[in-house]
Order: C-alpha cells, then sequence, then structure tokens
C-alpha cells in the first residue's frame, strides 16, 4: 500500500484507470437511473413521488460516508504524515457538501406531497443542514491557509470535531421519534424495504459511489499538480 | 499558579475588555431592538426572550475569539507563551478564562435585567442568568478550538465565526431549554456537561493545533 501512497505512482495509476471510471460510472449512472425511473413499480400510496426515495437515500449515505472518509484521510495524513492522504480529504469535500445539498433539496422536494411542508426543524433534518455547515466550514478553511500543510492539519483538526454529527445524524431518527422515517436498509435485522425498491436503490448506491470516487480521483490529480505548480513557482521566486 | 494569575490579568486587561464592552452594547442593542422588530406584545416577548438572550450571548462572545490568538501569534508572544514553563494547554484555559470573563459573564449579569425588561418573571429571567454561567464556558472553549485552527487564515474572524457556530448549537440548545418550564434542570445540567466535557477537551485540542502551526 505505501508504495501507491506515492504521488508520483498514483498520478501514473490514476491517470490509466480515470477513463475507465469516467466510462463506468457514466454506464452505471444511466442503468440505475433507468431501472428506477422506468422498472421500478410506483408506491401504492406514494404514487410517482417513490422514485425521490432512488437519489435521495443513497446521497445520504454517501453524504455521510464522504465526511467518514475525510475523518479517517485526515487522521492519516495527520499520524503517518502521508500528503496523498490529505489531499483525498480536500478532494472529497465539495462532492461531499454537493450529495448533502442534493438530500436537503431532494428531501424538501419529498417532503412537500408526502408531509405537506418543505422543511421542519425535525432531528434529522436539522442535523443534515448542520453537516453542510461543517462541510462548508472545511471547504473554507482549506481555501483559506496558504501553506497546504498547515491546511491539512488545521482542518483535519475541524473534521474530527464535525465527525461527532455523523452518528447523531444516523441514530437521531430513532433517538427521536419525529416526523423523519426510521432506518429502512441499515438496520440490525435486515432491511423492511420490499426487494422491487431495494434492487434500484442499492443500483443507485453503486453509480453514485463509483461517481463519487472519479470525481475525487480527478480532484486529486488536480490537487497534486496544484501543489506541483505552487513548488515550481516558489522555486522560481527564490532563485 | 503565579504565571497562570499574571496571564490571566494580562488577558483580560489587553484585549478581551475591549472585545467584552463591545459585546455588551451589542447584546442590549439586540435587546432594545427586538421589541422594536416584534411589536410590544407582552407574551411574545416573554415567550422567546430566553432563547433571543442566549443567541445574542452566543454572537456576542464571537466578537472576542479573533484577539484571542492572534495579536499575540504575530507580535510572536504566542511562542514565548509556548516556551515558557507554562504548558500551551495552560495558556490557553488562561485565554478561554479571560474571554469567558470579560464578554460572558457580564452578559450573564445582564440578563436578569434584560430579562425583566422583555417581561420574562423574575424567577425566569434568575433561571437564564444561571443557566448562562453554567452553560456559556462552552462557548469560550469552543472557541479556542475555531480561533486556533483560524490563526493566520484570510479573513479569519468570519472564518471562526462559521467554525464554531456548528459546534455551538447544544449549549445553545440546552442552555435556552434550561430557562423554565418542563425539563429545565436536566437541560441545566446537560448544559454544565456540556461545559465540562469542552474543558476536557478543547484546550488540548487548540494547543495541538497550534503546536502544529508553531512548529512550521
Amino acid at each position: 500500500m505505501n508504495r501507491y501512497a506515492h504521488p508520483t505512482h498514483f498520478m501514473r495509476i490514476s491517470g490509466i484507470a480515470l477513463p475507465w471510471l469516467v466510462v463506468a460510472s457514466l454506464i452505471a449512472l444511466a442503468v440505475a437511473l433507468y431501472v428506477s425511473l422506468f422498472v421500478a413499480p410506483e408506491d401504492y400510496r406514494q404514487g410517482q413521488t417513490v422514485r425521490i426515495m432512488f437519489l435521495h437515500v443513497p446521497a445520504a449515505w454517501l453524504a455521510l460516508g464522504g465526511y467518514v472518509a475525510i475523518a479517517i484521510a485526515s487522521v492519516t495524513g495527520w499520524i503517518w504524515k502521508r500528503p496523498l492522504a490529505d489531499v483525498a480529504a480536500r478532494a472529497i469535500a465539495p462532492t461531499g457538501a454537493c450529495f448533502t445539498l442534493i438530500v436537503l433539496l431532494t428531501g424538501s422536494l419529498w417532503g412537500k406531497p408526502m408531509w405537506g411542508t418543505w422543511w421542519v426543524w425535525d432531528a434529522r433534518l436539522t442535523s443534515v443542514a448542520i453537516l453542510l455547515l461543517l462541510y462548508l466550514g472545511y471547504i473554507a478553511l482549506w481555501n483559506a491557509i496558504e501553506e497546504p500543510v498547515l491546511a491539512a492539519r488545521a482542518a483535519g483538526a475541524l473534521a474530527l470535531i464535525g465527525v461527532i454529527n455523523v452518528p447523531v445524524i444516523h441514530f437521531s431518527v430513532s433517538w427521536w421519534n419525529t416526523l423523519h422515517q426510521p432506518a429502512s436498509v441499515l438496520r440490525l435485522d435486515g432491511p423492511t424495504i420490499h426487494p422491487t425498491l431495494l434492487v434500484p436503490l442499492l443500483l443507485m448506491f453503486a453509480a453514485l459511489s463509483l461517481l463519487m470516487v472519479t470525481i475525487t480521483l480527478a480532484r486529486m490529480r488536480l490537487e497534486i499538480l496544484r501543489r506541483r505548480t505552487r513548488m515550481l513557482l516558489l522555486r522560481t521566486a527564490q532563485a | 499558579m503565579r504565571a497562570f494569575a499574571a496571564l490571566l490579568s494580562r488577558e483580560f486587561g489587553g484585549s478581551q475588555l475591549g472585545a467584552g464592552g463591545l459585546g455588551v452594547l451589542f447584546f442590549l442593542a439586540v435587546v432594545v431592538l427586538l421589541p422594536l422588530g416584534l411589536g410590544p406584545d407582552a407574551d411574545i416577548l416573554a415567550q422567546i426572550a430566553p432563547g433571543i438572550l442566549w443567541i445574542a450571548a452566543l454572537l456576542a462572545s464571537l466578537l472576542g475569539l479573533e484577539s484571542m490568538f492572534r495579536e499575540d501569534f504575530e507580535t510572536g508572544s504566542l511562542e514565548v507563551m509556548a516556551m515558557s514553563a507554562l504548558p500551551l494547554e495552560v495558556v490557553v484555559l488562561a485565554k478561554c478564562l479571560a474571554h469567558w470573563l470579560a464578554c460572558l459573564l457580564p452578559l450573564a449579569a445582564l440578563s436578569v435585567p434584560c430579562g425583566l425588561l422583555l417581561h420574562l418573571g423574575a424567577g425566569e429571567s434568575f433561571n437564564v442568568a444561571i443557566a448562562m454561567l453554567l452553560g456559556t464556558p462552552a462557548f469560550s472553549l469552543l472557541g479556542s478550538i475555531g480561533a486556533a485552527l483560524t490563526l493566520d487564515a484570510r479573513r479569519g474572524g468570519l472564518l471562526a465565526l462559521l467554525l464554531v457556530l456548528p459546534l455551538s448549537i447544544p449549549p445553545l440548545i440546552f442552555g435556552s431549554l434550561a430557562s423554565g418550564g418542563e425539563g429545565s434542570v436536566p437541560s441545566l445540567l446537560l448544559g454544565a456537561g456540556l461545559s465540562l466535557g469542552a474543558l476536557a477537551i478543547a484546550p488540548f485540542l487548540s494547543s495541538a493545533i497550534l503546536w502544529a502551526r508553531l512548529r512550521a
């Protein structure tokens, strides 16, 4: 693993993998969209609006997963001094923030016909809104500090504090029984959702995960190139 | 201990007192503007008063954060403090204490007359003050993390605000719940617990962040 953590190796391997990943994630996204929009049945009570779930739920998982991944990458970067881990942590953040925004938007589009309101100050909704704030603060902190190593330490510390919010979001629905329904897929006694809905859901999750990996790799490559440019500029300025 | 006291009086008399004075003015301005914006209806004012007082205290406390480390970092005093016999964690603690004494303690005292002005009962106003005494130390301690993170960031003050606000939500929720009515005692205890939790974590985290900056 150590060998692949070197930026030069990473650039070579990711350069080969990236075009394939782009094609694969586009195909996966097309299949998942087709299945969830045309193959999956309507819900007998929710009608067509149930299809919002196929985007809403995977986006929520990825928003949370992205934040956890940032925290893990930050710890790795801090303890084992791997610049590539810091690069990865920074690269995940904008995609994670996007998914958080998608969760909030699709949730409110779904909430209007089902609950009769765009937004309630329910425990889960509020904690996802806080997650968005944490993502934005994380991105802003990276942008505010010039020197990459210092920015990585500061942003990593912030990510570790914010990770407390993740279990709060996951369990908020069970702890405070409010408007948002409890988990029906990720639970100990097996999923309670019908397979005809579960399959498109998992397909979409796979497609969006692939998309997130692809975007993250592309952003990591961009960040490495940006750092190399920065080093070159510093060197020419000194010479 | 003498070094701690000297540092505390330096911090208190130096930058924090000015920020605290501004904070008091801000707090009073919110209390005066509230009835002007919402109308003088006594029931409405009494209902929202605890929450408004808490929000005003939180925002006022953010005023003092920028001066917590930044000036000392720029002049090099922070490095001297880090090299001194006092551990950096204790330095952070002294700065948090000075911030709390200058920026938040006066607001806790003021919340009694301000609560009365907003048609809150005497008992409830007193409850707000007690809740603030126990709950607001968390604001200073969590604020030190934001201040340490944005030590030399561009537009650091504004950024610290963005970073600290999500962290300050739990003390705010339990603090304003503790001001009266059902469940106010457990909320009061939870607020105090959050302060203690922040006391256990924040000085270490802030000083780790500061060390990472000073070593570079």
